[in-house]
């Protein structure tokens, strides 16, 4: 009897002292959270300052501030420098130090991920639909499009073709991508706002082509999908399935995307300008929750409007963002060609409309994509 | 057994060379089989794993050392060391509790707690992930409990941790169960009847005849642990410096053209995980030569 007893109180204890064992590391994780500025930072400054290593010098006139900026796919280098400009502009102006973290992925996953809890202090997303969402869900103010300059924009992009040396297909327009034996690789446009744009840009060529005729234009749209292999999910992973993996014979790419693809991997691409594509506006906005929370309302709206200083605007024009300043614009009018652009607004309806109708469940691209049809 | 040798060999002296060779197969046929093993070896193993090296250090020591000290590179490393170290442990605690339980005693459910533990093998990584941020995101069952009280458990390291942690999870329970049952319950019996304590029976008893199998456990949940990547994407957030562990790093990295720099931390994942396996050839070599010593 004795020998059953002494046996069976042992898994009990053992499992209890791994619970225990359990709870304390639960513990520490969430301290190394904090200390790391990224959760909670408003309820626990004091935890926070003796925890992290840098901020104990606390009579310092401002503690140093951390924000995340939640971005899409193709604007990594861009804030790489945009960011370290505006920590020495910050630091000239106040004093304070400023570390701005970066992450980046499709831009509907992203805005998924802030609605999910990332506590991103600003968002710079690809299109304005991906922060409606987030609005929607209360983090921000319904009319954060009204809150910076251009609708909040503060460069634009556009849609343009990338093809490989000599252009061996012949690709010339968004006519040629429906042809056989062209095989085009373009991101998912239920999670990638890139791809959005290009599939809006691919509607708009051929709406016009047909006069307005809805059925021929899906017809178009259903064959260009037909020649696409692979959907990635953003457009970055694209970029890399076109010109690392070698699959594709043109790639829909923001104009950014195409440049600096030649860039860095030489010329072993060309850019194709179609006769018609769209304007691209990516738009930026503060996350009121988080920042209100967080208490870095202040630098994060100073962070954004630094994009449109002539600093800003040319950082973003060196990393191949057309500038919407028209001064800055001139300055590197060689490299952005002018070419006939859609609007979203005027010529989709706004992007709740283009959502809607185009994206969401049941939509267009759902009426003519069907995965793994050839 | 030198004696055996000794006897076969004088009884059959004519045909000395029979001995060396235990198969019957002429030496085309051994060749070809070796040479498409090591083939096949070379092919899937070592070639990428030399690939991984030479990518990193195709633009020199400058440029590998330079992404190995880049402070992203370093805080990811960090990550993935933090994440290891809470997750290996509380998974072997765990491992023994439930090993302990399921082979030395009977109960109702057993066989569900097999399975349950069994579990995180057969969900695929990207959903255990989701699973948690379901649980844990803002608009999760959790989310706004923790988000009044400022807690942030996904994009946050303990997320991080608590997916790693449900992938780990049997490692080390799988590895201790079927040694434990093959072991019985008659040492530990003997020892209670001699008036040994719980503690004392699992410290002088169990442990020490679990003690390879379990360091074995220990080490297969270490490698996973480190280079755990659906799982943890999901929950992750991507905040470079900060919640990238060095998996993700590596293709964030890819994903910029910094090759490699990619390669130069992958091949960094790489070296803990030949540690790893070292570690793991260390303790088979010692079982091994346990048993012998069991057997002579």
């Amino acid at each position: 009897m004795s020998k059953r007893n002494s046996l069976s109180k042992w898994p009990v204890l053992l499992l209890t002292a791994s619970l225990a064992l359990g709870l304390t590391a639960c513990g520490s994780g969430n301290n190394a959270a904090n200390s790391a500025g990224s959760g909670g930072a408003a309820n626990a400054p004091a935890e926070n300052t003796a925890a992290n290593a840098g901020a104990t010098e606390a009579p310092a006139p401002k503690d140093p501030v951390e924000l995340l900026n939640v971005s899409y796919d193709p604007t990594r280098e861009l804030y790489v420098s945009f960011n370290a400009a505006f920590a020495k502009y910050w630091k000239d102006k106040t004093g304070q130090e400023v570390t701005v973290k970066q992450s980046h992925g499709g831009s509907g996953k992203q805005s998924l991920s802030v609605i999910g809890g990332l506590k991103a202090d600003v968002v710079t997303l690809a299109l304005g639909y991906d922060i409606d969402a987030i609005a929607e869900k209360g983090l921000l103010n319904k009319d954060w499009k009204g809150k910076f300059e251009d609708n909040s924009a503060p460069y634009t992009s556009t849609i343009v073709f990338l093809v490989r040396k000599g252009n061996p297909k012949g690709i010339k327009d968004w006519s040629d991508l429906v042809k056989d034996g062209v095989q085009v690789i373009t991101p998912n446009p239920k999670t990638s706002g890139g791809a959005r744009w290009n599939y809006l840009a691919a509607w708009g060529y051929a709406q016009k082509q047909d006069g307005g005729d809805e059925a021929k234009t899906k017809e178009f749209i259903k064959k260009l999908f037909q020649n696409v292999p692979v959907l990635d999910s953003g457009a970055r992973g694209s970029t890399t399935t076109f010109t690392e993996r070698g699959i594709g014979d043109v790639l829909l790419a923001w104009e950014n995307e195409a440049f600096l693809s030649q860039k860095e991997l030489g010329d072993k691409f060309e850019i194709v300008y179609p006769s018609l594509s769209i304007l691209a506006e990516p738009p930026v906005a503060v996350v009121d929750k988080v920042v209100d929370s967080k208490g870095t309302r202040e630098v994060a709206e100073e962070y954004l409007k630094y994009l449109y200083t002539d600093e800003g605007q040319k950082i973003a024009a060196d990393n191949f963002y057309r500038p919407i300043n028209p001064d800055i614009a001139a300055q590197y009018k060689d490299t952005f060609k002018d070419l006939e652009l859609l609007q979203i607004d005027k010529d989709f309806g706004g992007w709740a409309e283009a959502q809607k109708k185009h994206f969401a469940d049941g939509g267009t691209f759902d009426e003519i994509y069907t995965p793994g049809s050839k | 057994m030198a004696g055996g040798i000794a006897t076969s060999r004088s009884v059959r002296k004519p045909a000395p060379a029979d001995i060396g060779r235990p198969t019957s197969e002429p030496a085309a046929v051994r060749w070809l089989l070796i040479g498409i093993a090591v083939l096949f070896l070379t092919l899937i193993v070592l070639l990428p794993l030399i690939t991984v090296f030479v990518e990193g250090l195709k633009r020199g020591w400058e440029v590998y050392l330079s992404a190995l000290i880049d402070p992203d590179a370093v805080s990811a490393l960090k990550l993935t060391l933090l994440v290891a170290a809470i997750a290996v442990p509380l998974n072997t605690v765990f491992g023994i509790a439930a090993s302990w339980l399921i082979a030395k005693f009977s109960f109702r459910g057993k066989s569900l707690l097999l399975s349950l533990i069994d579990l995180p093998f057969s969900v695929s990584p990207v959903i255990a992930g989701f699973m948690f941020l379901l649980l844990f995101g803002a608009q999760g069952y959790l989310g706004p409990w923790l988000d009044e009280r400022g807690l942030q458990v996904v994009f946050a390291p303990p997320g991080i941790v608590l997916a790693t942690m449900f992938v780990t999870f049997p490692f080390v329970a799988r590895e201790l169960i079927p040694l434990m049952q093959a072991q019985g319950i008659q040492e530990e019996e003997a020892a209670a009847t001699l008036g040994a304590k719980g503690f004392r029976i699992f410290w002088s008893v169990t442990l020490p005849n679990i003690k390879w199998g379990l360091l074995y456990g220990l080490v297969l949940c270490n490698a996973r642990a480190m280079g755990e990547f659906g799982a943890v994407s999901v929950v992750s957030g991507h905040i470079r410096g900060e919640t990238n562990t060095l998996p993700l790093h590596v293709e964030i990295l890819y994903n910029e053209y910094q090759f490699s720099a990619s390669f130069a931390a992958a091949s960094l994942l790489m070296l803990l995980a030949l540690l790893t396996l070292g570690a793991k050839s260390l303790v088979e070599w010692k079982t091994a030569q346990r048993n012998q010593d069991l057997e002579g």
